[in-house]
């Protein structure tokens, strides 16, 4: 439900140019088809203004690469294909999702990288502070400088004292 | 005094990758064609009607492809550049006239009847080349940006340096600057002469 509320949204979002222009570009001509090109151009990204997607950009450059993605679905092209067309010109970067690969590793597992160093760094940080706080026993000559300190009583806030 | 030196540490690491970050311009992406062969085209040049020209006919030479508009403000900023540059001689310089009428943001190419475009393009281009100097061996004219398309052109003005066997061995993206020229495209388009 959701999915199609988004993509009846970008759909009205990309027909507003169109209709503002009074343009006759066929774009109720084919639903299917377009219902594609959108589906696709949200995975892709606009390198005019590059926090926007395909879908979404207003930029020229993004309408002749709808156009052009539209052309390829009409042709029959399925979506990897359609991707691989606009990633072999523009490169990884159209990807919203960039692939796994080994230039992409940092990008994909830098951050359990760096999660994991951070886990291992506070084991080691905590173990280090328990025996730090188990180690110094009072002695002897400590207690009974306590126990003078505290005026001769034991424990002068026992729980029954505090109750 | 030991225990501050890993957030230092963690510091100056976080300032090194903020320092490189953020002086990389987020508009320069790395083009997957560099290294490959120039894509074909075939479109008619600007100085003679009907007469077309296609990267293959450049086949042996090390030559630049300028991606340009009248429209294009950066390009008006790199061309007196270019213009010198073509004075001295030694490198080609092709221009691809890029969407020279539907990209000036006015016009609209669905009113425009039959020819009309190209004879607008025509008129734009020629007359943007004669005012501010023509640098080009000769300009195609890539009308609706198609090419453009398969060069990966996604900001004009950009330029691409291709070699004799016709690969694509650098893009400058934007305008060329003078250090661009003399730092990377001048002594990489020496090495490429040089080669077979």
């Amino acid at each position: 439900m959701k999915h199609r509320l988004v993509c009846a949204a970008a759909l009205l979002l990309f027909a507003l140019p169109l209709a503002h222009a009074g343009d006759a570009t066929p774009m109720a001509e084919d639903p299917v088809v377009e219902a594609r090109m959108v589906a696709i151009s949200e995975e892709l990204r606009c390198l005019v203004c590059q926090n926007e997607s395909l879908a979404a950009s207003h930029a020229e450059l993004a309408e002749d690469l709808r156009r052009e993605v539209r052309t390829l679905v009409r042709e029959g092209k399925t979506d990897p294909e359609i991707k691989d067309y606009l990633v072999s010109r523009y490169g990884d970067f159209v990807l919203y999702r960039p692939p796994v690969k080994p230039t992409t590793w940092l990008l994909w597992f830098g951050p359990f990288v760096i999660l994991g160093g951070a886990v291992i760094g506070l084991i080691a940080y905590l173990r280090r502070r328990a025996g730090k706080v188990l180690a110094p026993a009072l002695s002897a000559t400590d207690k009974a400088a306590a126990k003078a300190l505290l005026g001769g009583q034991d424990s002068p806030h026992s729980p029954k004292d505090q109750a | 005094m030991k225990r501050f030196l890993i957030p230092l540490g963690l510091f100056l690491v976080l300032v090194v990758f903020l320092a490189v970050g953020l002086n990389r311009d987020p508009h320069e992406v790395p083009s997957p064609l560099v290294g490959k062969p120039a894509p074909e085209f075939k479109l008619e040049t600007l100085g003679e009607p009907g007469k077309t020209f296609s990267p293959a006919d450049m086949r042996g030479q090390v030559w630049l492809l300028n991606v340009w508009a009248s429209w294009c403000v950066s390009c008006r900023a790199e061309h007196p550049l270019l213009v010198a540059f073509a004075r001295q001689g030694g490198v080609p310089i092709v221009g691809l006239n890029y969407k020279e009428v539907r990209g000036d943001g006015e016009t609209n190419v669905k009113k425009l009847a039959g020819d009309e475009e190209i004879v607008l393009t025509r008129q734009r281009a020629a007359g943007w080349l004669t005012r501010h100097g023509n640098p080009y061996t000769l300009s195609v004219l890539d009308m609706d940006g198609r090419v453009g398309i398969d060069y990966g052109v996604y900001g004009v003005p950009e330029t691409y340096l291709i070699d004799k066997k016709g690969v694509i061995r650098f893009k400058q993206i934007g305008p060329i600057t003078p250090e661009a020229l003399e730092q990377k495209i001048l002594p990489l388009a020496k090495k490429l002469a040089e080669e077979s």
